[in-house]
């Protein structure tokens, strides 16, 4: 079998797995399952900067948030449906994320991280300051009258499910697609060694843009699907924590491969939710594990396999 | 008519005068050698060329165009090629993918892969093309290293210290490679290995304390008493 099938047949088959699931899952799991792959998708565009291009952000709450609002704000105050309004999302993304990269990609290593997280703060202070149209911290509720899309309550479990899948298929397909191409092998090798690609006549700071734009694009969708599917749109989402998850997704997963931000999602969301059933003191369980993790498979869940068995791995 | 010319170049670091007023001319499909001793600030020199460092005075101009405050990238995109002292190859991708990353700038699609075999082939790598470059030997990533400054088909290509590490026997293909080279391209060579600068430089230029000390055919540089006293130690 050649790389390439190989490639096909791994990541086709996830997809199908995802797809067969929803028949056997109980209501919990499958409603689990459906916020996991949103999730994941958030961590996919994370993985796209931080895995790929090397660039560690702390702000990525920001492009979620950017989604989420962009969304819940036209629906809730323009009565926009929802076609147009997680297009308005996708756009809030695009421009908050052009237009942080021109200002944090001025900066690069400890000072990226810093300016990526104030910048983050700022639009989560934004978010409560303009609380008479945001609810700010209390949020606002999508009514089930707002979640139909072109004729498809994705208030109902099995149509939320399939617009989740849809939207991680697309975005782990996107990563995949985008990794090959040569934008993508640039990027990789920004991330080896930026000053050597730029010896070789590439402009890397619009490379890097570039990279955060897709990110965010990515990240704001993931935020866009959350407030519809879920139909809540909250200040939560622009806070710090938002902007650690998916690193440590990443992180647990494997950075810089396609696969690691959705084992990674999936691996923290049940760690905390078996843990949590088992004592109070969920989060020590949960930190034990990490430590653990972090010692024995530094390269996350999906990096380890690869460096073990999968080297074909994307 | 000089491809390459520097007029009154400095840079100092605070305070520290690294290069000092250089007056250089490189007509084009020339080779020359760049030498000097340790510190003369070649790199800082050839830094300031191809836009890794910023001058302190003075201009670069390249084929008539004054490139004094281009992006290094752009300067790149004209036609210069540079490789690094300290090899620097993408040592987590393959050798081949080393190269293509060089080749894309100005080649797209199908005829990218030819271009990367032919120029692995000329540096006697194409059987390494698919190894991860952080796992060849130390004088292969240099040759690694010239192949993609070659596949670039730069009108300047600028080698900083290009024989280092490499066995002798390297060095050997290295100087017939630089003789074939001679037609196709003008080259700038900070070498200190003295064989390959006599064997392959059509002239010679002698950094000396950030200043051009000397300039002249391998053989007037030999025979020069200036440069024997800073640099070839028989004074």
């Amino acid at each position: 079998m050649s790389n390439r099938t190989k490639v096909i047949a791994l990541h086709g088959g996830l997809l199908a797995l995802l797809f067969a699931l929803q028949f056997f899952l109980p209501a919990y799991h499958h409603g689990n399952l459906a916020r996991i792959m949103v999730l994941a998708s958030y961590a996919v565009g994370y993985n796209f900067l931080f895995g790929y291009t090397g660039l560690l952000s702390l702000g990525h709450a920001l492009f979620f948030a950017a989604g989420m609002y962009g969304m819940g704000l036209t629906i809730q105050h323009l009565e926009w449906t929802p076609a147009p309004a997680l297009l308005a999302g996708l756009v809030a993304g695009v421009v908050v994320s052009a237009a942080l990269g021109m200002l944090a990609l001025r900066t690069v290593g400890v000072a990226f991280m810093i300016v990526t997280l104030m910048f983050a703060q700022a639009g989560y202070l934004t978010i409560l300051y303009f609380g008479e149209y945001t609810r700010g911290d209390e949020g606002f509720v999508i009514q089930q009258a707002q979640r139909v899309l072109w004729g498809i309550d994705l208030s109902d479990a099995t149509n939320r499910y399939f617009a989740a899948l849809v939207l991680f298929s697309v975005s782990m397909l996107v990563c995949l697609w985008l990794v090959r191409q040569p934008f993508g092998k640039t990027l990789v090798a920004i991330r080896e060694n930026d000053e050597r690609v730029k010896m070789l006549g590439y402009d890397t700071f619009a490379h890097k843009l570039g990279a955060v734009v897709v990110s965010g694009a990515i990240a704001a969708m993931a935020g866009a699907f959350y407030g519809l599917l879920f139909g809540y749109v909250g200040a939560t989402f622009a806070s710090v924590q938002y902007s650690i998850f998916p690193l440590l997704w990443v992180l647990l997963g494997g950075a810089g491969t396609v696969l690691g931000p959705f084992v990674g999602t999936l691996f923290m969301f049940y760690l905390i939710d078996l843990s949590s059933g088992i004592t109070t003191a969920y989060m020590l369980i949960a930190g034990v594990v990490l430590v653990l993790l972090t010692l024995f498979a530094p390269q996350g869940l999906v990096g380890e396999l690869r460096r073990r068995l999968w080297r074909w791995m994307p | 008519m000089t491809l390459l010319s520097t007029r009154g170049l400095s840079k100092s670091f605070e305070g520290l005068r690294a290069v000092e007023g250089v007056y250089f001319d490189l007509p084009p499909g020339q080779v020359r050698a760049l030498i000097g001793p340790n510190g003369a600030g070649k790199t800082t020199l050839v830094g300031m060329i191809c836009g890794r460092i910023t001058p302190t005075s003075g201009t670069v101009q390249f084929d008539g165009r004054d490139i004094t405050s281009m992006a290094a990238h752009r300067r790149i995109n004209l036609g210069i090629a540079y490789t690094f002292q300290i090899t620097s190859v993408f040592s987590g991708l393959a050798a081949g993918e080393n190269v293509a990353l060089a080749a894309r700038r100005r080649l797209k699609g199908a005829d990218v892969r030819p271009a990367v075999e032919n120029a692995l082939n000329r540096m006697g790598l194409l059987k390494l093309i698919d190894q991860e470059a952080g796992d060849l030997s130390y004088g292969h990533q240099r040759l690694l290293e010239i192949a993609m400054g070659l596949v670039q088909k730069p009108r300047l290509l600028i080698l900083d210290e290009p024989t280092q590490g490499l066995a002798d026997s390297e060095i050997a293909d290295f100087k017939t490679l630089i003789r074939e080279l001679a037609g196709e391209t003008t080259i700038l060579l900070i070498e200190h290995n003295m064989s390959v600068v006599m064997e392959t430089a059509d002239q010679v230029t002698v950094l000396n304390f950030g200043e051009v000390l000397a300039e002249g055919t391998p053989d007037e540089i030999r025979a020069n008493r200036d440069v024997q006293a800073a640099y070839l130690g028989t004074g």
